[in-house]
């Protein structure tokens, strides 16, 4: 198919100027939607789009362009932001930004003077009637036919009942359903009175409550007191000084990042899942390479029969899903019900606590992650054990060497040197390995005295997480300082492996 | 190896072979504790390797099938699993095209064209591999449910937010397929460009037919990374009949809710075809594996 020379020529430039010009519009509504953040994120990201896509210069990045594009904004800027999110106070108190909290507080409404009417939806062809009884007096009001439809505020008008409504009621599981809608309506009665949704079957007079002044406070109309916003808080205070909900987000400078170090109540959890972190870590690290070299190298050894059965069957481990496994030991774990106990009561008369006791618990994280982990260890080091030159071996049998000779002087020191790097990176995945503590024991048992939920066998990454999403406080802000705070211990390993592969690539060459 | 064979070296063959099976036996005991117990009735039943009675009442649950209650009733089980399964292949099979996408296209940039920045790049690629998202979670979080503010579809507890999510991880994905590529050699799009074609065509009609198997291993390793993902789904997805399996599985062994029987169904259920593509694809994975990955 072969477009004609003007369309070709003209084709470009006329759709990127509508991609240009879609992209914009997007952006204004985004902005109009008070995301000012996104808005301009999107903004910077269409002007680079446009321009890579029009200008003959960078044509290379028309190709990086998408990738890259989602590893900075899905990757790189989410790790930014969060330490950004540290020096704010974002948590499930202050969780709106000023604008939707000032909102919030300008939609809230109080029950004023007037009669109360009993309502009822009535079915009026495919449109619906509010049918108002007044509680007291049972006089009874019917609206004009509504049309239901998405949550926006209108008014309509009653009058009194002429003719009985004749249509179904909307029986109570709709009326739920329907709820957000019908909050929006205000009814105006032949009173004057203006009736608002107060309860599933309710209308009463209802009046806003607060209204804003030209100085930024608020007027509460129900007591006639003043509130003002405050930047430090990130509340609206009554003039006595008490917050009102819901609060906003404030920077509060560098408050968060100093109580991880001179709050005892912090620090102290903190340091002690520090040091349970590292020691997690390395001795992960250990067992898994351990266990694995040993593999590697009784896989490699000729004599042996049955090696690729072997293999296969140690491999598995590796192929099984992460959460199913883990899953698996916590239920083959449990103290009461699990298989393991079961088996240790029967042989030794045992029935160790594995999620109660520390200790013990730290031994079951450490027993899982190493059936976990040696896998891996043993393929890579298999791949390396096999680089060696086999005369080396023959030489040293010809000197007598038996095989742990031949291990210590011949094997490990020519493994170490380009396991070293891998060995690092797989303590710094261990570090921050979430997924095992999060699904086996959730960091617990927990450590007593806390302020913040803090558990035994939590790694630095879980405690985040548990500040963050499980903790009912929500504490998001101070959450991401300690994030920030692991970013930094990540980097210092980063740097270390670096350094480590490119000793092991200077070797090489 | 021409090593001369001693009288010590039986001895330790038989030592080998007794602590290899000696470990096969607690690799494959968990294993296979899990299908006996997914096959014993009851929730709390403790017996040996082999049931004596074999109930199928955990793999109806796991499957969805009703079954009837004490009273007679009929009872749906309350965890959809195959729903949650439906899914996890829904969001790994999205996202994983993203990921092939986004990474074949970076890719060939780097593999065969000059531009300025080129170094800093593949640097900075291989750093952010180094930080792991979970670090970020707090600000992903954050991040999505401002978009939701937006585009109510792309936020808190939408698929597309996952996939959005899991398309900026693709720093490994892009060195795989440039070490690829480099291995093509680079006349024969040289020969295409002669001919006429563009660049893009060079790329598109000649270079990624050439490149198939690369793509194929790609594409499994995004699609079983997105279904064993756990912590950023965990985070973004938040009611029971959105859940990725990975997030829903826990589902099972609250303390309050002990359902021991019918997870270890749901396990085998769902492990079972994961750990069948990890194995086909592994073949291809050792040579990545040893440039830096780690099991999650």
């Amino acid at each position: 198919m072969r477009m004609p020379k003007v369309l070709q020529r003209f084709l470009h430039p006329v759709l990127m100027i509508l991609v240009g010009l879609a992209g914009l519009l997007v952006v204004t509504q985004v902005y109009a939607t008070g995301e000012s953040l996104l808005a301009g994120i999107m903004l910077v990201t269409l002007a680079c789009f446009l321009w890579i896509y029009t200008s003959s210069k960078t044509y290379a990045y028309r190709y990086l362009f998408p990738g890259i594009g989602a590893a900075l904004i899905f990757v790189v800027f989410p790790m930014l932001y969060t330490i950004r999110i540290g020096f704010s106070n974002y948590s499930s108190k202050n969780l709106l930004n000023f604008q939707r909290s000032t909102q919030y507080l300008l939609e809230e409404t109080y029950r004023g003077e007037g009669a109360t009417y009993t309502s009822e939806l009535h079915a009026d062809g495919r449109r619906w009637r509010l049918r108002l009884e007044d509680a007291e007096s049972g006089k009874v009001f019917v609206s004009e036919p509504i049309t239901l439809g998405p949550e926006k505020p209108i008014t309509i008008k009653a009058e009194p009942l002429g003719i009985p409504l004749m249509g179904d009621e909307m029986p109570m599981k709709d009326l739920i359903e329907q709820q957000a809608f019908l909050k929006g309506i205000t009814v105006k009665m032949p009173d004057g009175n203006q009736v608002r949704m107060t309860g599933l079957r309710e209308f009463a007079p209802s009046k806003q409550q607060y209204t804003r002044n030209p100085d930024g406070s608020l007027t509460n109309h129900q007591d006639g007191s003043l509130l003002r916003p405050n930047m430090k808080t990130g509340f609206y205070e009554t003039p006595s000084g008490d917050p009102v909900d819901p609060g906003f987000q404030v920077d509060i400078g560098w408050k968060h990042y100093f109580s991880i170090f001179t709050d005892a109540a912090i620090r102290e959890p903190f340091l002690q899942i520090f040091v349970w972190t590292v020691t997690f870590a390395f001795l992960s690290v250990l067992f898994t390479v351990s266990l694995g070299m040993v593999l590697a190298v009784l896989l490699n050894w000729e004599a042996l029969r049955f090696r690729s059965v072997y293999r296969l069957m140690l491999f598995l481990p590796y192929a099984i899903p992460g959460f199913i496994s883990i899953l698996v030991f916590k239920g083959l774990f449990n103290a009461n019900f699990g298989e393991i106990n079961l088996i240790l009561h029967g042989l030794f008369g045992l029935k160790p606590s594995w999620f109660s006791d520390p200790f013990l618990a730290k031994t079951m994280i450490l027993i899982v992650n190493t059936w976990l982990g040696f896998p891996y260890m043993m393929v890579v080091c298999m791949g390396l054990i096999k680089a060696i030159p086999p005369d080396l071996y023959e030489a040293s049998a010809v000197a007598g060497a038996g095989p742990l000779t031949n291990f210590f002087k011949i094997t490990l020191p020519l493994v170490i040197r380009p396991l070293t790097p891998l060995l690092i990176s797989s303590f710094a995945f261990n570090f921050n390995n979430f997924v095992l503590i999060n699904l086996l024991t959730g960091g617990r048992p927990d450590i007593l005295n806390t302020s913040l939920p803090a558990g035994t066998t939590d790694l630095l990454a879980t405690y985040t997480y548990r500040i963050a999403f499980e903790d009912s406080g929500q504490q998001f802000g101070l959450a991401a300082a300690i994030s920030a705070v692991i970013f930094l211990m990540v980097a210092v390993i980063s740097i270390i492996q670096i350094r480590a592969t490119n000793i092991t690539q200077d070797d090489r060459r | 190896m021409a090593i001369v064979i001693d009288k010590s070296q039986r001895w330790r063959v038989v030592a080998a072979h007794v602590f290899m099976i000696g470990l096969c036996a607690l690799v494959i005991f968990p294993l296979l504790i899990v299908v006996a117990i997914s096959l014993r009735p009851g929730n709390f039943a403790t017996g040996s390797l082999i049931p004596e009675t074999i109930s199928l009442e955990h793999w109806r649950f796991a499957l969805g099938i009703p079954t009837p209650g004490p009273d007679g009733q009929m009872i749906t089980p309350d965890l959809p699993v195959l729903r949650w399964l439906w899914n996890s292949v829904k969001v790994a099979t999205a996202s994983a095209t993203v990921a092939l996408f986004l990474s074949t296209t970076a890719a060939y940039a780097f593999a065969r064209m000059r531009f300025v920045g080129k170094k800093s790049a593949l640097l900075g690629l291989t750093l952010m591999q180094m930080f792991p998202t979970i670090l970020a979670l707090i600000a992903i979080h954050a991040i999505f449910s401002r978009i939701g503010h937006a585009f109510p579809l792309l936020g808190i507890d939408s698929h597309w937010a996952l996939v959005l999510a899991y398309s900026g991880g693709i720093a490994l994905h892009v060195w795989t397929i440039k070490g690829f590529y480099e291995t093509i050699p680079v006349e024969i799009e040289e020969a295409a460009i002669v001919d006429g074609a563009t660049p893009w065509q060079a790329f598109w009609r000649v270079l990624l037919p050439m490149s198939l198997p690369i793509l194929v291993v790609v594409f499994l390793l995004a699609f079983i990374g997105a279904i064993i993902e756990y912590p950023q789904a965990s985070v973004l997805l938040r009611t029971q009949p959105n859940l990725t399996l990975a997030v829903g599985s826990k589902q099972f062994l609250y303390a309050q809710k002990y359902l021991w029987g019918d997870f270890a169904a749901a396990a085998i259920l769902s492990g079972l075809p994961i750990s069948a593509v990890f194995i086909l694809a592994q073949r291809w994975m050792i040579s990545g594996l040893t440039s830096g990955a780690n099991k999650g």
